[in-house]
């Protein structure tokens, strides 16, 4: 699926990322275009969730540039300091990206039309009717609109994560970034999570998804990047990566996972 | 039976009353305000912060709430005076209202027990809801009163309970710097009537009582708080 007229949303060049004296990342590029749906996968410890948190810069990185629509992140450098980045920049562009977590990180003290609405009434400055009205929607969306006045404990994982997915969702992003958003399921729930997802992917959102979740990896993506410490393996089609993997590592892996 | 009960003391008791609570409240605000404040000096990431909160709390929670009172009352007195007569001239002497110091005094205990119980609040909520608020964009300040705050409370109102119990059991203490409150009005009651145990028993049960619509209070706003807690 080559698609060279898409515009892209996002690069991240030679990411570099160490805790303490172990480096994490070792040099990770990608870039991603418009209705791009990125898998990354790997083993634990190989970096995946850091790289996908050094894109909305949860973690910041040491080295490398990010940018996204066209804006270059700006990590200012003094001497051998880790970079300090620019709040200001920083909290314009995360609204502009989705993140949905492992663990959902739903906030308990708001109901889950509250926690929909939050972010673009009070980061947007969305008309407080208007965001209601969109959450609702979206919340049927997920299938999630009869337990909007629910609090997130009261619900499922299953639904607490399309809860999660819905809330990303609200801020209209331009790239959804989701971290092992299966991981912390029961195996009972993480279908409704994927039906979900695919339906995002169908819809032609930008999407950079860690995961697990082979077969959704290999069904809903165009491009899967397999990490190996810190850095990436290989590139490849989805088709490429499952039937024919090029990298040795690549290949033992998909044998332990599939 | 009513005239028998309170033996012509039945105004002054309420106006007693009255002043216990307004001294309860006053301080519980000022004492709120302080907490937070010297809680978040705590948490913040200057040092010197940090260091000047923990002399504050650990002074005031060491020292004994009464020796505070009349640490407050006594030296405000000694300090405004020689401020006035620097200004004004030598002959100037003001007294502080025992009302005034007294509520500075229990506020100034409060608040070095809130700010320990705020601290351990703000260290309780789980860091992924914090991240989550970051990662959505949301501002140091939106982040602090919409996700922190609320967080926040419900793990810090049980605690504050307990020390707003307290705080209105202490104004009793502000009777010896000669505030008419409860605690002083019973005291001036048994001097003239001559029956201690009656006064001093009526006084109890009106601290209990006042304790005890408070904890109602306090477990309603538990409740409150507490919506969207899974509760085993």
């Amino acid at each position: 699926m080559s698609r060279p007229e898409a515009k892209t949303v996002l690069t991240a060049d030679v990411i570099h990322k160490s805790y303490g004296d172990f480096p994490v990342l070792k040099g990770v590029s990608l870039a991603a275009r418009e209705r791009d749906v990125i898998c990354m996968i790997g083993a634990s410890g190989s970096g995946k969730s850091t790289f996908l948190r050094c894109i909305n810069l949860l973690e910041t990185p040491e080295s490398g540039t990010i940018s996204f629509e066209g804006e270059e992140i700006k990590l200012q450098r003094s001497g051998d300091r880790p970079p300090v980045l620019n709040a200001r920049q920083i909290s314009r562009i995360r609204s502009r990206m989705g993140m949905v977590f492992q663990s959902f990180n739903l906030w308990s003290h708001l109901t889950v039309l509250e926690n929909v609405t939050i972010a673009p009434i009070k980061v947007l400055g969305v008309a407080k009717a208007e965001a209601i009205e969109r959450a609702e929607a979206l919340l049927a969306k997920v299938g999630l609109f009869d337990k909007r006045y629910h609090y997130p404990a009261h619900i499922s994982g299953g639904q607490q994560q399309r809860c999660a997915i819905a809330r990303a969702l609200a801020m209209e992003p331009k790239l959804l970034l989701f971290d092992e958003p299966t991981s912390a399921l029961d195996p009972e729930l993480v279908g409704e999570v994927l039906r979900v997802m695919r339906v995002l992917a169908e819809e032609g959102r930008t999407m950079i998804v860690v995961t697990h979740e082979m077969a959704f990896a290999r069904e809903v993506s165009n491009e899967v990047l397999f990490l190996h410490e810190g850095k990436i393996e290989e590139r490849n089609s989805p088709d490429q990566i499952f039937g024919n993997p090029t990298s040795e590592r690549c290949r033992r892996f998909l044998q332990r996972v599939l | 039976m009513t005239a028998d009960l309170f033996q012509g003391w039945g105004t002054q008791l309420f106006w007693g009353t009255m002043v216990t609570l307004q001294v309860a409240f006053l301080s519980l605000l000022a004492g709120l305000a302080i907490g937070l404040a010297v809680a978040l000096a705590k948490l913040s990431s200057s040092r010197f912060l940090r260091a000047a909160g923990d002399f504050y709390t650990t002074c005031v929670r060491g020292t004994p709430e009464l020796l505070i009172i009349l640490l407050v009352y006594f030296g405000s007195t000694v300090a405004l005076s020689a401020m006035l007569r620097w200004i004004a001239g030598p002959e100037v002497y003001v007294e502080i209202p025992a009302m005034a110091a007294g509520v500075f005094a229990l506020s100034l205990v409060f608040g070095a027990y809130a700010a320990e119980i705020f601290r351990g609040a703000f260290l309780a909520i789980p860091p992924g809801q914090i991240e989550a608020a970051k990662a959505f964009g949301m501002s140091p300040l939106t982040l602090f009163v919409h996700i922190r705050m609320p967080l926040m409370w419900r793990y810090a109102l049980p605690s504050l309970g307990n020390i707003w119990i307290s705080l209105i059991k202490n104004t009793s203490l502000i009777s010896v710097v000669g505030l008419e409150e409860l605690m002083r009005v019973s005291y001036l009651a048994t001097s003239v009537t001559r029956s201690p145990f009656h006064f001093y028993l009526l006084a109890a049960v009106i601290y209990l009582t006042l304790t005890i619509i408070n904890s109602l209070i306090i477990e309603w706003l538990e409740t409150r708080a507490n919506r969207g807690v899974r509760r085993v």
